[in-house]
């Protein structure tokens, strides 16, 4: 109990007193994983909208293993992109190991199944009710995937929302491939894990404090967000 | 397309980005998270760079990462304590030269009303067979890195095979000693760790240091140059500073400053 | 009023031996019709007759099993179909505004013009709904403003598959009077409906279907007084027909 309560406490001096390594932390921890869930969607919101519309002999089987590939362990995704990345493995010349552009290569692996098995799944809603209509007018596949996208947006922000909250949170693949380098690619779950090795329980939980505060302020934006679009426009 | 100012602007701050990282002198050094966790790089390596210009990142992970991620040629520089399998690593190729820098020492921690009593014994073998008789749970790394060899030896000298009672007063980590301590903590428990991580470790719970100036407890630290000849890449001469550096008196010196409530938690002893 | 003044290029529509089969049920069996030029065509009959089916076939939403459908000159079914549009029972609205809705359609053809958007609308009376969400929109004005789409792409031929069943009777009568204009502009119309005033009200010809057959095709004035088949009699005069 005396953790919590050292936690909560550390959390608040942390968070007013802006702490500048904290501050550079929590930088890192967004630039990574809002650049790969950036970069997931733009992949796996076409494959997403392709799979909820096409029709094709594969198609349940690829429904299937994009299904189960959201279920990839990050250490193992953190892994395989170190063996790949390494000075002894093939993209080894690109010396692309312990950069956050490795740490982001990671997260949007991770990531994109999310995106994709998701948005399937939001946009073959739509599609469904929509589709009669577009056959009836003979509506293009590429319009027809353009309405989806758009009608579905607020769906499909849920969407990204659930990549971000997969790729914040992660720590098996940012370590492996990161290094949890100080000032270079230390983010926020590599630095609360710095901290339970080194026993301070209060600072490391402080830390998953402060984390959870940025999620939950990035929810509430997105959610006044939406409900202001709402409110002063019908397009 | 129009060449305007802004674009100028833009072209001049991602070619100083590139440049930024291509020109800073860095060196990538492999370690252990027990090494690290230490805190001693965040006293010797500002003092080098000071020095250098030369800045020094830093990858910790287990004594058996560090090293395969050096024979991948992913480091400039390793530093570890496992002395044979440093040799090992050099004579297999994957390093050039090895050189002891540091020592400190192992201790065995446990909880402070001691129920195997191996405060009273004579040395840490005798301290391991106390445990293992009085059954208490003893938690070991179990990750084949630098402190679970020490550990396994030390049960090989007593005659005991610890891996007969894995699962029962015998555990098994499979983590790195931050992790571990946590485990011995919350289990109350025994272990053995070395001084360096125990100093800086802020979970101690009940635990205290029990058995420790066994001149068996001697932990080595080595450093070893990755071999250029087999990873182009390696940045030879800021990895070849850093290394006569640190086996330098300037490098001594700052090891030696390194102090956690008065104790000095590394010994400098540099030799080939 | 028939009107045979506008040459529509997808009449006549000829269509032979039209059958569609699902697990060896032919739900719609070996028909065979012809649609001359102009008047607007009902198609009724009992429940599960096969009338929106036939008509899904028509618009080349559902494939036939067997058999042919000509419009005009052409067998292809898609190209009949960018000139024909068709309002369902229930509005499929896109969840955007009323506008949006026409406008999503005409930039499909490239076709989009803000007096197009406001001409239709005028006609189904919704033009003062411009910016208001399709889905807020009451169940007459929903069918009204899906009306006005289908009407803002000029189709040769308009499909309706019971589109005031479940409306109010103000929106009934717009739709209606809608209807009317269209059919003497030239454009073909069939429609499905279960309502017989609405039937007598608008009908020039009857389709009277029976178990995935046609039973008569006949002038309306005739179907009405006096139809040429007994079940379509005794459908007139209000039984079950099973």
């Amino acid at each position: 109990m005396q953790n919590f309560g050292q936690a909560f406490h550390l959390a608040g001096e942390l968070v007013v007193s802006a702490d500048s390594v904290l501050l550079e932390i929590i930088g890192l921890s967004l630039r990574v994983s809002l650049t790969a869930v950036f970069i997931a969607c733009v992949i796996g919101l076409p494959i997403g909208a392709a799979l909820a519309i096409g029709r094709f002999p594969a198609r349940g089987l690829v429904i299937v293993t994009v299904n189960a590939l959201m279920g990839l362990p990050p250490v193992v995704v953190g892994l395989v992109v170190y063996m790949t990345i390494s000075n002894a493995g093939p993209l080894g010349w690109l010396q692309l190991l312990y950069t956050p552009t490795a740490m982001i290569i990671a997260q949007t692996i991770l990531i994109t199944p999310i995106v994709i098995a998701l948005s399937r799944e939001v946009l073959e809603q739509l599609y469904i009710e929509y589709n009669e209509l577009f056959r009836s007018m003979s509506v293009s596949r590429i319009m027809t995937v353009r309405a989806l996208l758009w009608d579905a947006r607020f769906s499909l922000m849920t969407v990204a929302l659930a990549g971000f909250g997969r790729a914040v949170a992660e720590v098996g693949a940012v370590i492996i491939v990161g290094g949890n380098i100080n000032h270079l690619t230390r983010v926020m779950t590599t630095a609360i894990a710095l901290e339970t090795s080194k026993g301070d329980l209060a600072l490391a939980l402080a830390l998953g404090i402060v984390l959870l505060i940025i999620a939950l302020s990035i929810n509430g934006a997105l959610m006044a967000l939406k409900i202001t679009t709402t409110k002063f426009s019908h397009a | 397309m129009r060449i305007t100012s802004k674009k100028i602007l833009i072209a001049g701050l991602l070619i100083g980005f590139f440049l930024k990282n291509v020109y800073a002198d860095t060196i990538l050094l492999q370690s252990t998270t027990s090494t690290a966790n230490s805190g001693l790089y965040e006293v010797i390596l500002p003092i080098f760079t000071a020095s250098t210009g030369i800045h020094v990142h830093v990858v910790a992970s287990g004594t058996g990462q560090a090293i395969t991620n050096a024979m991948n040629g992913d480091g400039d520089v390793l530093l570890v304590h496992a002395k044979s399998a440093e040799e090992k690593f050099v004579r297999d190729g994957y390093g050039v030269q090895r050189f002891d820098v540091m020592y400190n020492d192992f201790v065995i921690v446990g909880p402070n009303n001691d129920p195997a009593d191996i405060r009273g014994a004579q040395n840490a073998v005798k301290a391991l067979t106390h445990i293992s008789q009085n059954q208490s749970i003893f938690i070991s790394r179990g990750d084949n890195s630098g402190t679970h060899r020490k550990e396994i030896s030390l049960w090989q000298m007593s005659g005991i095979n610890p891996l007969k009672f894995s699962g029962a007063w015998y555990r098994e980590t499979g983590s790195g000693m931050g992790a571990t301590l946590n485990i011995a903590s919350g289990m109350n428990a025994y272990t053995l760790t070395d001084r360096a991580t125990w100093l800086n470790f802020k979970n101690r719970g009940h635990l205290e240091i029990l058995s420790e100036s066994d001149s068996e407890l001697f932990n080595q630290y080595g450093v070893v140059l990755v071999n250029p000849v087999l990873h182009p890449k390696v940045n030879v001469e800021s990895a070849r500073k850093f290394i006569n550096w640190i086996l330098s008196a300037d490098g001594q010196l700052a090891i030696a400053s390194y102090k956690i409530d008065g104790q000095q938690l590394f010994f400098p002893n540099p030799q080939p | 009023m028939p009107n045979s003044n506008r040459e529509n290029p997808l009449l006549p529509c000829s269509v032979r031996h039209l059958t569609y089969t699902v697990d060896n049920d032919s739900l719609v069996n070996d028909l065979s019709l012809d649609l001359k030029q102009g008047g607007l065509t009902v198609i009724v009959g009992p429940n599960g007759a096969g009338k929106s089916l036939f008509m899904r076939l028509l618009h080349g939403l559902v494939p036939a099993t067997t058999g042919t459908i000509e419009w005009g000159s052409t067998q292809n079914s898609n190209s009949a179909r960018i000139n024909q549009a068709m309002v369902f029972q229930r509005p499929i609205l896109l969840r955007r505004s009323v506008q949006a809705n026409i406008e999503f359609v005409l930039k499909s053809r490239s076709k989009y013009s803000k007096e197009i958007v406001i001409e239709v609308l005028h006609t189904v009376g919704l033009e003062n709904k411009l910016s208001t969400a399709a889905h807020l929109l009451s169940g007459g004005e929903q069918q009204r403003l899906a009306l006005a789409r289908a009407l803002s792409l000029k189709p040769k031929v308009l499909f309706l598959d019971e589109p005031t069943a479940n409306i109010d009777p103000a929106s009934t009568m717009k739709i209606e009077n809608v209807l009317r204009k269209t059919d003497m502009q030239g454009t073909k119309i069939i429609l499905v409906t279960h309502d017989m005033p609405q039937a007598k009200r608008l009908a020039d010809d009857v389709i009277f279907m029976h178990r995935g057959k046609i039973v008569e095709h006949t002038p309306a004035n005739t179907f009405f007084k006096n139809p040429y088949s007994d079940i379509g009699r005794r459908f007139i005069a209000g039984e079950l027909i099973a």
